[in-house]
């Protein structure tokens, strides 16, 4: 060490060499800008005693006196005083003996797309993508579940419908199945994914168009012993014209090449005619017997299309669960106030009671004329007349969740009915299952024993669940049965019962 | 149709969206991995869902890429850029993208400046600027040449330059050669001591290196295998942008016998030694062209969203994609972040330069950070920031490189051809390693750091890449 004394006055100066000792270039420039940092240091260079950098050090008048070899680490510091000098130059040595601790383990780099998600997942692996972002994104993470030959659940709405053709066509060319957009239900292999119930396996494999269809269905299939291989949903627009059935198709392939699914059961809401006629010759072409639940006024009622398939199946039809409601007489000129969560199941309740009641005011009319539109911010259902109103139709999920997760909205809209003259009959859905609200009843049956306590309103509820599912079947048809509510396991058993109150039958 | 297996067993499923469906498989049971989605970078919605659907995206991007794998370089020959491409006189070659004298920076001036000192176009500064704002020096990139330069790539007719072939694709790349650290041309350092070791590279280095690696091919010698240089020093601590310096010793070890055997003197031999093995980054001048070989071959695949080119000149960042062929698509560039030689600090560092982004472009330098955890010290980072590094890099690009694999990531290759969509889905900026120039014309080298590249760059060349699929 050859430390030369601090130059006197301000500012003070020490250029030292030193042998013996190395330290990489990038660890000595960590050391200068610690060291230059310091208040009341102006100049520091800490470095081997190259030509560049003694170079470096005339510039900044820091040269060191005599002799010096590359070998040698040069330290020069100019400081303001002494005291600051000093500070310096034991911070220099602190800084020069400190090992670095890290070791050579990554921190954990999430991944940001579908894609690199996938990407970890062994090829033997079954694997399916699930995609819930905003609609304008959804593409984009579909594609790289296809492009990574993954089928992808597509929960995501708002996706334009040029873009679920590319999507589905896409993933047709790469063997592997689009379910959405709009997908809320599938069950694969027994996981249930969204919104969807606690089914037993068995040998029926559902292709759904429809997501409180297939929840319906499944739910009676589980009732009767039967239970399901698959339930693939495909979105709500796949047997439109636009998209021509593309991922029904598949699904239909795929689970006619499955071995454990014997009959396979199509549920949606009315399809496209033409659609229909080339999904029916697809499927007759398949070693699969296919039936068809597709509802229509010529086949109104899912849990007929269920019956049937048991005959099939070669399985008794058992009597659906149910709790009867009280004895209630009849009030002359009561109408049906129809409120569910389920599209499906509101369209099939309008398709049972069109015919015996007349028009049907709807949101999600069966025909263009009956249209009704409820105000979110003020449901008021006290319009005179026939209405069956979908809670869980976008323009009344906008900035709230679903009708199947959040009440809020139909409670609102069974206190404006018990406020009103009207008299009416109430027919509701209550949906089970994964995704659903956890105790429907514990909001519902009080909302009802006061609205029953207001006026006599006869409630007529269609609960769809099993006996397995996180919210039991049983608990919640006893709770609502207690506030009043005549229970049905069959949403059509439910519309025919509502009729029957009304003194009109189906 | 058996849809990939999915109805074999139960799924694992990866989800990217809400929550509250990952609980509800949780719950189940079920094998549930999340994606840390959030909304694009950048983008319009639109335009992204127009390239992640276009059809021929995969199979364009796959051909792209293979592409740049397959590519191979080997060192060929040394020759004075006049006679390599052509390059004529009162014409100089720059870094980046298409550049004005108004618009150069510092450094970037202060090269063209010593460049026309060096080629005796003109006798001093004064008169080397009048020639230079009157128009009476062309200006055109490297990358208008099938060459690319270091720093400010300022590239003159009487320059040796490496050629480099791709004995796969036949293409040729050049770089003229790397004159060390410091006061240097490529720093925007002209003064005499500057001019002095031009001169002896184009009276000395350049000749001899020429005689060497051309005598030995001429007596049936295979040429220098530069990618396999390349991979051996992912294996040594280097990434080929910012430390080159195992890949440097090799060089100087396959060149020695050669540069021997010439009938040079002795005294210039010894020099011309001393000279390779004194610079820790004279590979990268031989690096650079084998990257940029590998880009070429990608060059005008229509519906490829990959990155073939970045390159900033001081000013401006520029990037090209496969899609879009030659356009150039340009914003200001950043300023590095990093470690400063003696007392330079940041408010003396130039706007990012140099062509050597090429490295990154084909998969390495900040992308192979992990292969050089050394580098991350540059900004106080840790060796785990360097794997970190790498990990995110993997998801902005298409593949792997399997011939340059990283040891520490059990030797996977390096992520390799950066996708224009996948960095805006992710808003993950590739990651540069870089020298940093003197902003003021003259300093030279000020120090080292990293740096990204401007966003907009991207977002242009994605709307560009969208358009182009509404076209077609």
């Amino acid at each position: 060490m050859s430390p030369s004394a601090p130059s006197g006055g301000d500012p003070a100066v020490s250029v030292q060499l030193r042998s013996g000792v190395y330290a990489d270039s990038v660890k000595l420039m960590q050391v200068s800008r610690r060291i230059g940092a310091r208040d009341g240091v102006w100049a520091v260079l800490v470095a081997m005693a190259t030509p560049l950098n003694l170079e470096l050090a005339v510039g900044m008048g820091l040269a060191p006196d005599g002799e010096s070899s590359p070998e040698q680490l040069l330290i020069a510091v100019r400081a303001e005083d002494d005291d600051a000098l000093a500070a310096a130059l034991a911070d220099v040595d602190a800084a020069l003996a400190e090992r670095e601790r890290s070791t050579g383990t990554a921190d954990a780099v999430p991944h940001r797309t579908v894609g690199a998600g996938l990407d970890d997942l062994s090829h033997e692996t079954p694997a399916l993508a699930i995609v819930s972002v905003p609609g304008a994104y959804a593409a984009a993470e579909a594609a790289d579940a296809i492009a990574a030959g993954r089928s992808v659940l597509v929960f995501s709405d708002g996706v334009p419908v040029e873009q679920e053709v590319a999507l589905k066509r896409a993933a047709h060319q790469a063997g592997v199945l689009v379910m959405g957009p709009d997908c809320g239900t599938a069950i694969v292999s027994g996981v249930a994914l969204g919104f969807a119930n606690v089914i037993r396996p068995g040998p029926v494999g559902l292709v759904a168009a429809s997501g409180t269809g297939a929840q319906q269905v499944s739910c009676l299939l589980d009732m009767a012993g039967v239970g399901v291989s698959h339930v693939l949903g495909v979105g709500g627009r796949d047997l439109s014209e636009a998209v021509g059935g593309l991922a029904t198709l598949d699904a239909l392939a795929a689970l006619d090449a499955d071995p454990a699914t014997e009959r396979v059961l199509l549920v949606s809401k009315p399809p496209a005619p033409s659609v229909a006629a080339a999904v029916t010759s697809f499927a007759e072409g398949l070693g699969v017997p296919v039936r068809s639940a597709a509802l229509s006024p010529e086949s109104p009622d899912l849990t007929a299309a269920v019956e049937a398939l048991l005959t099939d199946l070669g399985f008794d039809v058992p009597v659906w669960p149910s709790r009867p409601g009280p004895a209630e007489a009849v009030v002359p000129g009561a109408v049906l106030k129809g409120l569910y969560s389920g599209g499906t199941l509101a369209d099939e309740a309008m398709l049972l009671a069109s015919p015996v009641l007349g028009g049907i005011r709807s949101n999600t009319p069966l025909e263009p004329g009956l249209g009704f539109v409820v105000d979110p911010s003020a449901p008021d259902l006290s319009a005179s007349g026939h209405l069956v109103i979908d809670f869980g139709d976008d323009a009344l999920t906008v900035g709230r969740a679903h009708p199947m997760i959040d009440p809020t909205l139909r409670l609102e809209a069974i206190a404006g009915l018990a406020a009103s003259d009207e008299p009416a009959v109430l027919l509701l859905d209550v949906v089970l299952g994964y995704g659903a609200d956890p105790d429907p009843a514990g909001a519902l049956a009080p909302a009802l024993q006061a609205a029953r306590a207001q006026k006599q309103l006869p409630v007529v509820i269609a609960l769809i669940g099993t006996e397995s599912d996180p919210q039991g079947w049983s608990r919640q048809a006893d709770a609502l049965a207690a506030a009043g509510a005549a229970v049905f396991s069959s949403n059509a058993a439910a519309t025919r019962y509502a009729l029957d109150l009304l003194g009109a039958s189906a | 149709m058996t849809l990939g297996n999915l109805l074999s067993g139960p799924p694992s499923i990866v989800a990217a969206g809400v929550d509250v469906f990952s609980d509800a498989l949780r719950a189940q049971g079920a094998a549930v991995s999340d994606v840390d989605w959030r909304p694009p970078g950048f983008g319009d919605p639109a335009d992204l869902a127009a390239l992640a659907l276009d059809a021929r995206r995969a199979a364009a991007n796959r051909t792209a890429v293979e592409r740049v794998l397959a590519a191979g370089s080997v060192l060929v020959d040394v020759r004075p850029a006049r006679e390599v491409i052509g390059l004529a006189d009162r014409t100089l070659l720059h870094s980046g993208p298409p550049l004005t004298w108004e618009a150069a920076s510092g450094p970037m001036r202060g090269a063209l400046i010593g460049a026309c000192l060096f080629e005796g176009w003109a006798a001093d500064v004064e008169e080397a600027e009048i020639l230079l704002s009157t128009g009476a020096v062309t200006l055109d990139p490297c990358h208008h040449h099938r060459t690319v330069g270091p720093m400010a790539g300022v590239t003159s007719p009487s320059m040796w330059m490496w050629c480099l072939e791709d004995p796969v694709g036949g293409g040729q790349a050049f770089c003229n050669l790397n004159e060390g650290l410091g006061k240097v041309l490529r720093m925007g350092a002209f003064n005499e001591e500057v001019q002095a070791r031009l001169r002896w590279m184009r009276d000395v280095l350049g000749p001899v290196l020429s005689q060497a690696v051309r005598g030995s091919i001429d007596a049936g010698n295979d040429p220098l295998d530069v990618k396999a240089v390349l991979a051996q020093m992912l294996q040594m601590g280097d990434e080929g942008h910012n430390r080159n310096r195992a890949g440097s010793l090799m060089t100087l070890r396959e060149l020695s016998p050669l540069v021997v055997a010439t009938d040079a003197p002795s005294s210039d031999i010894a020099a011309v030694l001393r000279f390779i093995g004194g610079n820790e980054h004279f590979f990268l001048n031989l690096g650079m062209p084998t990257a940029k070989l590998a880009m070429d071959a990608a060059r005008g695949v229509p519906g490829s969203t990959m990155v073939t080119v970045m390159a900033r000149n001081g000013t401006d960042f520029g990037i090209r994609t496969a899609g879009t062929g030659d356009r150039w698509f340009t914003a200001p560039a950043n300023t590095p972040v990093g470690l400063f030689l003696g007392d330079y600090g940041p408010d003396d560092a130039n706007p990012d330069i140099g062509d050597s982004t090429i490295m990154e472009t084909y998969g390495i330098g900040g992308f192979a950070m992990a292969a050089a955890p050394a580098i991350v010290r540059f900004v106080g980072g840790t060796v785990p920031d360097a794997l970190a590094t790498t990990e995110r890099m993997y998801q902005l690009t298409l593949t792997e490189n399997p011939a340059m694999a990283i040891p520490i990531m059990g030797f996977r290759g390096s992520p390799t051809g950066i996708d224009v969509l996948k960095v805006a889905r992710t808003g993950w900026l590739p990651q540069i390693n870089t020298g940093m120039a003197g902003r003021i014309a003259g300093t030279g080298q000020v120090g080292a750091g990293l740096v990204q590249p401007p966003q907009q760059c991207f977002e242009q060349a994605l709307a560009a890449l969208a358009e182009e699929v509404r076209t077609v």
